[in-house]
């Protein structure tokens, strides 16, 4: 396994609990979740908002050190690794945020962007290196001297993509990074998605509120709800058999471009064919 | 029998180019429209528009916007402000953004009330109760307490339905209401719109991205693309039998859970081009 998360919790302060002295109180985001990904595997991370489908994904990265369970990176324990200790793992771990807006440097070109991860990363960052990692994502090299605005959201998500492979990851977390865009340049980019992981062998997290990208995308899901794993399978197996009620919910509460009468009548709770 | 509202020919631009081009369309009594496209296609500005809320930058420079017989285009603006919220109310997208946050819910909700209706503190209270009861919120009594972030995002927009239909509008424009919602409340408030469209028997102007929302509450459709209409119909007959190829490309790159073998296609840069050129973009 490539990333092994096993009976993972995660606290976090409850800022809405009032402290005069003491402790602040604490809050379980994420209660005893287990998940693995092998070399080249895609699963989908699945829920509505506070499900802690962004935790767990920031958690399998480290960037949150669970409060209970153990994480394995490629066979390490890396639970409690230290930031020295993660350094070197760093490179081989990356993610791609939901809005390129503003996890772009406004002030940076793209070019200086890109440079700048394969820099700390200690790699080429020659403006041809860099021409080659915006083919490799669709990009003309002229974009090598653009600032982020200057961009479409297309565009910029692309370089978001660009950032995150050029550094030749194994794990990629990708956090509901299609959910602002228009459908047309979504199937662009989930396209790009795609032939990244199969040239790449990229084992992907994908992050998303939209069961139908993730039906398309992902071999496997996993329906979080209240911080825990409801239910997780093959995509296929999941969609044509929902074991719980909660997804058979979610599923049946998609709305088909085709007229369906009587769809919005039927309560939450059915189950659809 | 005569549209509510009929645009005629409208169009608008910034100072830099075209935002609407010759756009017509005409809504009758107690249908529910839908405004479709991508972004820039000039849903949201046809809606702005009709409820006089351009932004400064774009102008209108030709048409007319016919409702109830009057064209609010050259309505002054005392006129169009008797007319806005009680005769023609919007539901807005982003509901957190759309209330005011140091302000009790059931103050806001009771300000169109008492300034429109003439109601007094009592009776717009009581009003505004049974308001909260049509949209199934639970609790009124305590929600009219509460301030906006106080509720969550499906209750907000539940204040903002019953906000829209308080004065009984003959027109409600509904812009991305669900956009920000997840899709299980998303299909809860969709219920909620329709049913209040068919009780209150209110026209219905509803402006998407999402062919499956058109889909599951519009009439009809009208489907854009750079400010320019590019096919209008019943929603059953376009989505059946789509005549733009735009429309069969937005259609082809959609995802559908129910179709997982179906590979996605993006809508091709040649359409986009051919598109391009038919507007004169």
């Amino acid at each position: 396994m490539l990333i092994d998360a096993r009976n993972i919790s995660l606290d976090v302060p409850d800022m809405g609990h009032q402290v005069l002295i003491g402790h602040r109180r604490r809050l379980r985001i994420l209660t005893n979740v287990s998940i693995a990904l092998k070399k080249g595997e895609t699963v989908g991370l699945v829920g509505e908002s506070g499900s802690g489908k962004t935790s767990l994904g920031r958690s399998l990265l480290r960037l949150y050190a669970p409060s209970e369970g153990q994480l394995f990176f490629d066979g390490q324990d890396i639970t409690h690794a230290s930031a020295a200790e993660l350094k070197p793992l760093r490179r081989r771990m990356q993610m791609i945020f939901q809005d390129p807006q503003s996890s772009l440097n406004p002030r940076h070109t793209i070019g200086n962007i890109l440079a700048t991860a394969l820099k700390l990363n200690g790699m080429d960052a020659s403006e041809k290196s860099i021409a080659a990692v915006l083919d490799r994502v669709g990009l003309p090299s002229s974009t090598i001297r653009r600032y982020p605005h200057q961009l479409s959201g297309g565009q910029r998500q692309r370089v978001g993509i660009a950032r995150a492979v050029a550094v030749k990851p194994e794990l990629v977390v990708a956090d509901e990074i299609v959910s602002g865009l228009d459908v047309s340049t979504q199937a662009q980019v989930l396209d790009l998605l795609r032939t990244l992981r199969d040239e790449m062998g990229l084992a992907l997290v994908f992050i998303s509120h939209d069961l139908s990208v993730v039906r398309y995308l992902c071999e496997r899901v996993v329906i979080m709800r209240s911080g825990g794993i409801v239910e997780e399978g093959r995509t296929p197996d999941v969609f044509a058999h929902p074991r719980s009620e909660f997804t058979r919910t979610l599923i049946a509460s998609i709305p088909l471009p085709e007229i369906r009468p009587g769809w919005l009548d039927e309560t939450a709770t059915s189950v659809e064919k | 029998m005569s549209p509510v509202i009929d645009i005629r020919n409208l169009s608008a631009r910034t100072a830099v180019s075209p935002i609407l081009r010759d756009v017509s369309l005409s809504v009758n009594a107690g249908e529910v429209m839908a405004l479709v496209g991508e972004s820039g296609a000039g849903k949201s500005t046809i809606a702005k528009a009709v409820l006089g809320i351009l932004p400064t930058g774009i102008k209108v420079t030709g048409g007319n916007i016919i409702f109830e017989g009057t064209d609010l285009l050259v309505l002054s603006p005392p006129k169009l402000r008797e007319m806005l919220g009680v005769r023609i109310a919007l539901i807005p997208q982003d509901p957190l953004t759309s209330l005011n946050p140091a302000r009790r819910i059931g103050n806001q909700l009771t300000d169109g009330l008492r300034l429109r209706a003439g109601m007094n503190r009592k009776q717009a209270f009581d009003k505004a109760l049974s308001l909260l009861n049509d949209v199934h919120i639970r609790e009124p009594e305590r929600v009219l307490e509460r301030y906006p972030h106080e509720l969550s995002g499906g209750m907000r927009q539940r204040v903002l339905i019953a906000q829209a239909f308080s004065l009984n509008p003959h027109v409600v424009i509904a812009d991305e209401p669900t956009t920000a919602l997840d899709v299980t409340v998303q299909k809860q408030v969709l219920r909620l719109i329709r049913d209040m469209q068919r009780e209150h028997k209110t026209t219905l102007l509803f402006v998407t991205h999402d062919l499956g929302v058109v889909a599951q509450i519009c009439d009809r459709m009208t489907v854009l693309y750079g400010g320019k209409v590019l096919e209008q119909g019943v929603t059953a007959e376009i989505l059946a039998n789509p005549q733009s190829s735009y429309t069969r490309a937005l259609l082809a790159a959609s995802p559908r859970y129910d179709q997982p073998e179906q590979s996605l296609k993006p809508v091709p840069e040649t359409l986009i081009a051919e598109l391009k050129r038919e507007i004169g973009a």
